[in-house]
């Protein structure tokens, strides 16, 4: 069978984000970035099913600038088959990019869709619920592990009361969580392949598909800042202050 | 026009998130309807009748809603949708799987974990783990989102609400529910306690030896650092942070977590932050009010023994 992943070009999940001096976003020019964490767990995925004979290719999509290419690269290096930047400089939101994803499910027919349950840099979480409701199929959401079997996809959920199961006939959009996995290192040789592996490149706006964004940002800001705590010297100090105020019996 | 806020309950009794989102659909003064989709509706729509400010409770009801899936609660949205000007819920897991579909399917954006809202169409969001808040406006027909509990007060009782029944939409045919494990927990509920006592995976396999005691008599609950859930000293649905619970608790208690920037953007709100490490340089140590250099090993059994 064949797997479709997206993955984004985020910035890397250790840096502090920058805001630009007009207050308008984030700054991350000439920051480190790389492969959205959750997107690297659903490609690790991948390719432990490609390991054990149960899938057959894997195809790695990135929507975005030229530079996501190196996000595509980290996944070719992990053990995707091919990649496809469908290549865009515009503004994206999860709307247009669940249609721009469509368009290449529609293309490829794959019989799983892997996306991360969030990106780190918009936190939106909604990526793969849009995809699914737009192609019709079922979905399952913060994925922690999963099992395929005659034609359907079991799937262990984490929810808020701890975990839930559910099985859904393929083709299906799954997210994956933080413990679905634990990616692999990338080994140079790996990587020094991949830099050699073509990626594929659609114009997006050749698609003919509106992704245009619906939402207007008007402005960023850093959250307020706390005050500056003290240094207790005991656990009787501790408490002591903490009855003062009040927030102890 | 009205607002639809979709509740979520254990089919007994309405989660917090559903009071804490009536309060934020306030702000557009429309007529609020809560939707309880259930297998039995009757006692949760009761309860949804009677909180203050509630005009309407829609009751669906169907044996494939004793365990909701995205499938099939996206459904019954979408067939409500024409009527409402937002559609809203809390930001748990059912609502963060439902409403995304639902807004794809109205051809709408919408908007995740919204932290304040300025009626008719501006919100401020947490973005980059909450290190940034954005503010955004959407001028799309009909307005979807999740709101964080925390951000809202819960909204009390007063109301008398009438209750109608609709049909529900046959089951989809794509998805089945299997099985369920619940944690289950004597202590109260993470998004809304009053104090937590969090861990970090230097605890070990001493987690709950050490946590418990402390948590209960403070009537406080527990929660962890993902590298601790990792580890498997503790269960997933207690992770604090970006990509877990977000919590805003009277008192947060931090104990040998090292303040990585993913779980501060879980504990930010709450009023009085402790950290206890052993490390002086541990990045905890800037965001907490009252700080203790100290092995928790050490540290734990003595507030243990001062709490007496
Ligand atoms: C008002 C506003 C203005 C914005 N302006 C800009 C801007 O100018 N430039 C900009 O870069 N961003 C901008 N953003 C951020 C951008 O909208 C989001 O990054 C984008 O909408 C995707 O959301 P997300 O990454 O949070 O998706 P989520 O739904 O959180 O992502 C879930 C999963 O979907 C998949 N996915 C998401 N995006 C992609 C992608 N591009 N390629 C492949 N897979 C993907 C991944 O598997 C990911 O794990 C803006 C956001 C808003 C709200
Ligand atoms: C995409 C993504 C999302 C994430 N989401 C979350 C999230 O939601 N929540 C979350 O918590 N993390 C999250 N993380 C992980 C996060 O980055 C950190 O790795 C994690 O919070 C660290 O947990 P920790 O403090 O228990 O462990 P460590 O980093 O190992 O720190 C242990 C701390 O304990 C102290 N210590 C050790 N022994 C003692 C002792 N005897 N006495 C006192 N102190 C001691 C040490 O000094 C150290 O500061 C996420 C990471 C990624 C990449």
């Amino acid at each position: 069978m064949k797997v479709l992943v997206a993955v984004k070009h985020v910035l890397d999940y250790n840096i502090m984000p920058r805001i630009k001096q007009d207050g308008s976003d984030v700054d991350i020019t000439g920051n480190k970035m790389g492969i959205n964490p959750f997107d690297e767990i659903a490609v690790e995925e991948a390719v432990r099913l490609k390991e054990r004979g149960i899938v057959k290719e894997i195809i790695a999509v990135s929507i975005g600038a030229e530079n996501s290419k190196d996000t595509l690269r980290h996944a070719l290096a992990m053990g995707a088959d091919r990649a496809v930047l469908i290549q865009t400089d515009a503004a994206l939101q999860p709307l247009g990019v669940a249609k721009l994803l469509k368009a290449i499910v529609e293309k490829e027919q794959p019989d799983l869709i892997l996306l991360g349950k969030q990106a780190i840099d918009d936190d939106s979480g909604q990526t793969g619920q849009m995809l699914s409701a737009l192609l019709g199929t079922g979905q399952s959401t913060f994925a922690s592990a999963i099992n395929i079997k005659d034609g359907e996809i079991e799937v262990t959920r984490e929810v808020d009361t701890g975990n839930e199961t559910v099985s859904i006939k393929l083709p299906a959009v799954v997210t994956s969580d933080l413990r679905l996995n634990e990616p692999r290192f990338l080994k140079l040789p790996n990587l020094m392949m991949a830099k050699k592996k073509p990626i594929e490149t659609i114009v997006a706006s050749e698609l003919g598909i509106d992704f245009s964004p619906r939402l207007k940002q008007t402005k960023v800001a850093e959250p307020p800042v706390r005050k500056p705590g003290v240094l207790v010297a005991s656990v009787a100090e501790l408490v002591e202050k903490l009855r003062i105020e009040k927030v102890l019996p | 026009m009205s607002i639809l806020i979709l509740a979520e309950h254990d089919g007994k009794q309405l989660k917090q998130s559903t009071r804490q989102a009536v309060t934020a659909a306030a702000v557009w003064q429309l007529p609020i309807h809560i939707l309880v989709a259930a297998e039995h509706a009757d006692v949760v729509a009761k309860e949804a009748a009677s909180i203050s400010n509630v005009a309407r409770v829609i009751k669906v009801e169907a044996a494939h809603f004793s365990h909701p899936l995205a499938e099939d609660v996206s459904a019954v949205l979408i067939k409500l949708a024409p009527e409402y000007k937002v559609i809203l819920g809390g930001h748990t897991a059912l609502s963060k799987s439902v409403l995304p579909r639902v807004a794809a399917l109205l051809d709408v954006a919408m908007l995740s974990d919204v932290i304040q809202i300025t009626a008719p169409a501006t919100y401020v969001r947490p973005i980059y783990a909450g290190n940034i808040f954005a503010t955004v406006e959407s001028s799309d027909s009909t307005q979807v989102l999740t709101v964080r509990g925390t951000s809202f007060e819960v909204a009390a009782d007063g109301g008398n609400a009438e209750i109608i029944r609709i049909e529900a939409p046959a089951a989809n045919t794509t998805t089945r529910w299997i099985k369920e494990e619940k944690n289950v927990s004597d202590r109260p509920e993470l998004a809304s306690a009053h104090v937590v006592i969090s861990g970090g995976r230097s605890l070990g396999e001493q987690f709950n030896s050490l946590l418990d005691p402390i948590a209960h008599k403070l009537n406080a609950a527990v929660g962890a650092t993902r590298a601790c859930v990792d580890a498997g000293f503790a269960p997933n649905d207690i992770q604090v942070g970006q990509t877990g619970t977000v919590v805003a608790p009277e008192l947060y208690i931090a104990v040998g977590i090292s303040g990585a920037m993913q779980h501060i953007a879980g504990i930010k709100d709450s009023k009085v932050i402790v950290a206890i490490n052993h490390d002086p340089d541990a990045p905890i140590f800037k965001y907490a009010d009252y700080g203790l250099v100290a092995d928790l090993f050490k540290a734990l059994p003595e507030l243990n023994a001062a709490l007496n």
